[in-house]
């Protein structure tokens, strides 16, 4: 019996081992290549110099607007900076305006959100219709708006693309909000005396907010597209910098002599826009279960 | 997903409304809706122009001389006298209001010419485009879901995955491969598209892309429900033709997720209409209001979101009414209990 009781710990233990095991080789290759290139994002917006041979302001005057080369592998600009050098040192800028306009927006969702589903009636149809009304507007012209209100710099696209998107996000907290008031756990807990309190902090807002978990990665690589969109608007992040929108604005002079400066970033916009939400949706259909 | 959870919603919610109002007031009731959507708005930017930080007179005057200082009262006195700046916030909100009434949407501070007038001379472009657009996207949603939807399963996996590209391409991306494989490389187009026939095709391409990949993702789910219902099997039971089943008894109710969706899209189209006019130099309300953020003109981009709003506020209307020509089931006087 002893040694029974001992082996029942290891056993369980490779088990587990073993279905995560083998719960990971399920997962399908295109969620491991976004999770890759986030991992490749990532790391480049913590080290960059570790990636590159180049340092991204270094000008090469022999080699201007040179096409992909095995020396500079995305080509240069007509300065003859390295594109690469300059995407992967422009990862952190994008990847931190992204991050922080979610960041906004779900602040400033949230409380939205919340009122929306539990406060007394006549506020909740008061922010209900609020909702509503925002989002009608158009989220790149209430970006344009803000940045015009507070200035063109980095952060100021970041405030102003959260603010840009947070209607929607407002929307779908007042959706998750009044799914879980509406559930039975939470009449059950009304039945059995639970103050409103209890209620709302350890069954509402929990399950409320598990579900903004992926929806937030997603939002993050949409973050970085609307950003981005705003800089190639020439209204955003100002082209010294390598911010990937930035790189784009600057390589609009360049549309016809040198198309990859446009063609690069941009691609390495929708790339990893598009890993989010592979990896994100993925995650969400197995929290749902799916 | 959410889309189709918050219509579930709406359409319980108005439901209910309207079982208290009766058939008759429910249209008084949207057109009360709509109206209060829109002095919402008017005051959002009224409010927004009112917090801004910095004295609007002297950014007008920096902006005017291209350069920035500080300005002595004398200076900016005229300018607040010729704008109004320096009155009562709820003198100059009554006149905002009051003004927006009568179409007066403000002076744009720079070239000091109406505000309407400099919108209405570049709406039409941007609404050709968006209309080209819209016509476009459901074109291609329609032939992608009736090609690819509720057939072979592999098929049907590849028509949802190309959807969920297409909605998730960025406008700047996709108008720029667009421009530079067809404008540049094969000379189908002009590069700079202007204001021609020729030069509308890849713009409206550029936002119709996306768009019909949003149309697609909500069609395909229903569409294949759909023909999945018994009603489906009773025609085919009948003999009727596959493509007759398909389009007739399949589509036609796939399509409401769609008109939804195309209303609700609008929003989406105009902030992509303005990075396409950029891409393309296309005239339109993109390029005004690029120029708009440039100069500080609060005026011109309220004036313009305004507009927007005024326009999704009959959309929206407009869709509700598209409703019951789709659905028969469906009408203004019993909507929720459809």
């Amino acid at each position: 019996m002893p040694a029974l009781k001992l082996s029942l710990p290891a056993g369980l233990a490779q088990g587990r081992l073993g279905q995560t095991w083998a719960s990971l080789s399920r997962v399908p290759p295109l969620v491991w290549l976004s999770a890759l290139l986030i991992a490749f994002t990532l790391w480049a917006s913590i080290a960059p110099a570790t990636l590159v041979a180049y340092d991204p302001l270094e000008t090469d005057l022999a080699n201007v607007l040179m096409p992909f080369t095995t020396e500079h592998w995305l080509g240069t600009d007509e300065i003859g900076r390295d594109l690469y050098s300059r995407l992967v040192h422009g990862a952190r800028e994008s990847f931190l305006i992204g991050l922080l306009a979610m960041l906004v927006a779900i602040v400033l969702a949230l409380p939205l959100g919340f009122l929306g589903a539990l406060a007394p009636r006549p506020v909740r149809h008061g922010v209900d219709r609020l909702i509503e009304i925002l989002l009608g507007f158009p989220t790149l012209l209430v970006a344009l708006l803000f940045v015009t209100l507070l200035g063109q710099d980095p952060l100021n696209v970041a405030i102003a693309v959260g603010i840009g998107s947070a209607p929607g996000y407002a929307r779908l907290i007042r959706g998750q909000t009044l799914l879980v008031r509406n559930s039975a756990y939470v009449e059950a807990a009304v039945a059995l005396g639970h103050t409103r309190a209890a209620i709302l902090f350890r069954h509402i807002v929990p399950n409320a907010i598990r579900p903004l978990v992926p929806i937030t990665g997603l939002g993050v690589g949409k973050a970085i597209v609307w950003s981005s969109s705003l800089s190639f608007l020439g209204l955003g992040v100002k082209p010294p910098s390598s911010e990937w929108g930035a790189l784009l604005a600057a390589g609009k002079g360049q549309l016809l002599e040198a198309p990859w400066l446009l063609v690069v970033p941009g691609t390495a916009v929708v790339l990893v826009a598009l890993s989010f939400s592979t990896l994100f949706h993925y995650l969400q259909a197995r929290s749902e279960g799916a | 997903m959410s889309a189709r959870q918050a219509t579930i919603s709406d359409v319980e919610t108005s439901g209910k409304r309207q079982a208290l109002l009766g058939a008759g007031h429910v249209l008084l009731g949207k057109l009360g809706q709509a109206l209060l959507t829109l002095w919402a708005t008017v005051t959002l930017l009224f409010v927004a122009q009112a917090v801004l930080p910095g004295d609007r007179a002297t950014i007008y005057l920096n902006v005017l001389e291209g350069y920035s200082v500080t300005r002595t009262p004398e200076e900016l006195a005229p300018i607040n006298r010729e704008f109004g700046f320096d009155r009562p916030l709820l003198v100059q909100y009554a006149d905002y209001v009051g003004g927006v009434l009568q179409g007066d949407l403000g002076t744009a501070l720079q070239s000091r010419r109406p505000v309407t007038d400099l919108i209405l001379e570049q709406i039409g472009a941007t609404a050709l485009l968006a209309v080209s657009a819209i016509v476009l996207a459901w074109l291609i949603a329609l032939a992608w879901t009736l090609a690819t939807a509720g057939r072979h399963p592999a098929l049907s996996r590849i028509g949802a995955t190309v959807e969920a590209l297409a909605a998730g391409m960025p406008h700047y991306w996709l108008g720029l491969l667009l421009l530079l494989a067809f404008a540049v490389h094969l000379d189908w187009f002009p590069v700079v598209g202007g204001d021609s026939w020729r030069g509308l095709w890849l713009p409206a391409l550029t936002l119709a892309i996306p768009l019909a990949g949003f149309l697609g993702q909500a069609i395909r789910g229903e569409y294949e429900h759909a023909l999945g219902q018994p009603h489906v099997l009773s025609s085919r039971a009948r003999g009727t033709d596959e493509w007759r089943v398909r389009v007739v008894h399949a589509l036609r109710p796939a399509l409401i997720p769609g008109i939804t969706l195309t209303g609700w899209a609008l929003g989406a189209l105009v902030s992509g209409a303005v990075i396409v006019e950029n891409v393309f130099s296309r005239p339109g309300i993109g390029a005004l209001l690029v120029s708009a953020v440039e100069l500080k003109e609060f005026e011109l981009i309220s004036g313009i979101i305004l507009i927007v709003s005024l326009v999704y506020v009959l959309i929206t209307f407009l869709t509700d009414w598209l409703y019951t020509l789709v659905d028969p089931r469906v009408s203004f006087e019993r909507k929720g209990e459809a």
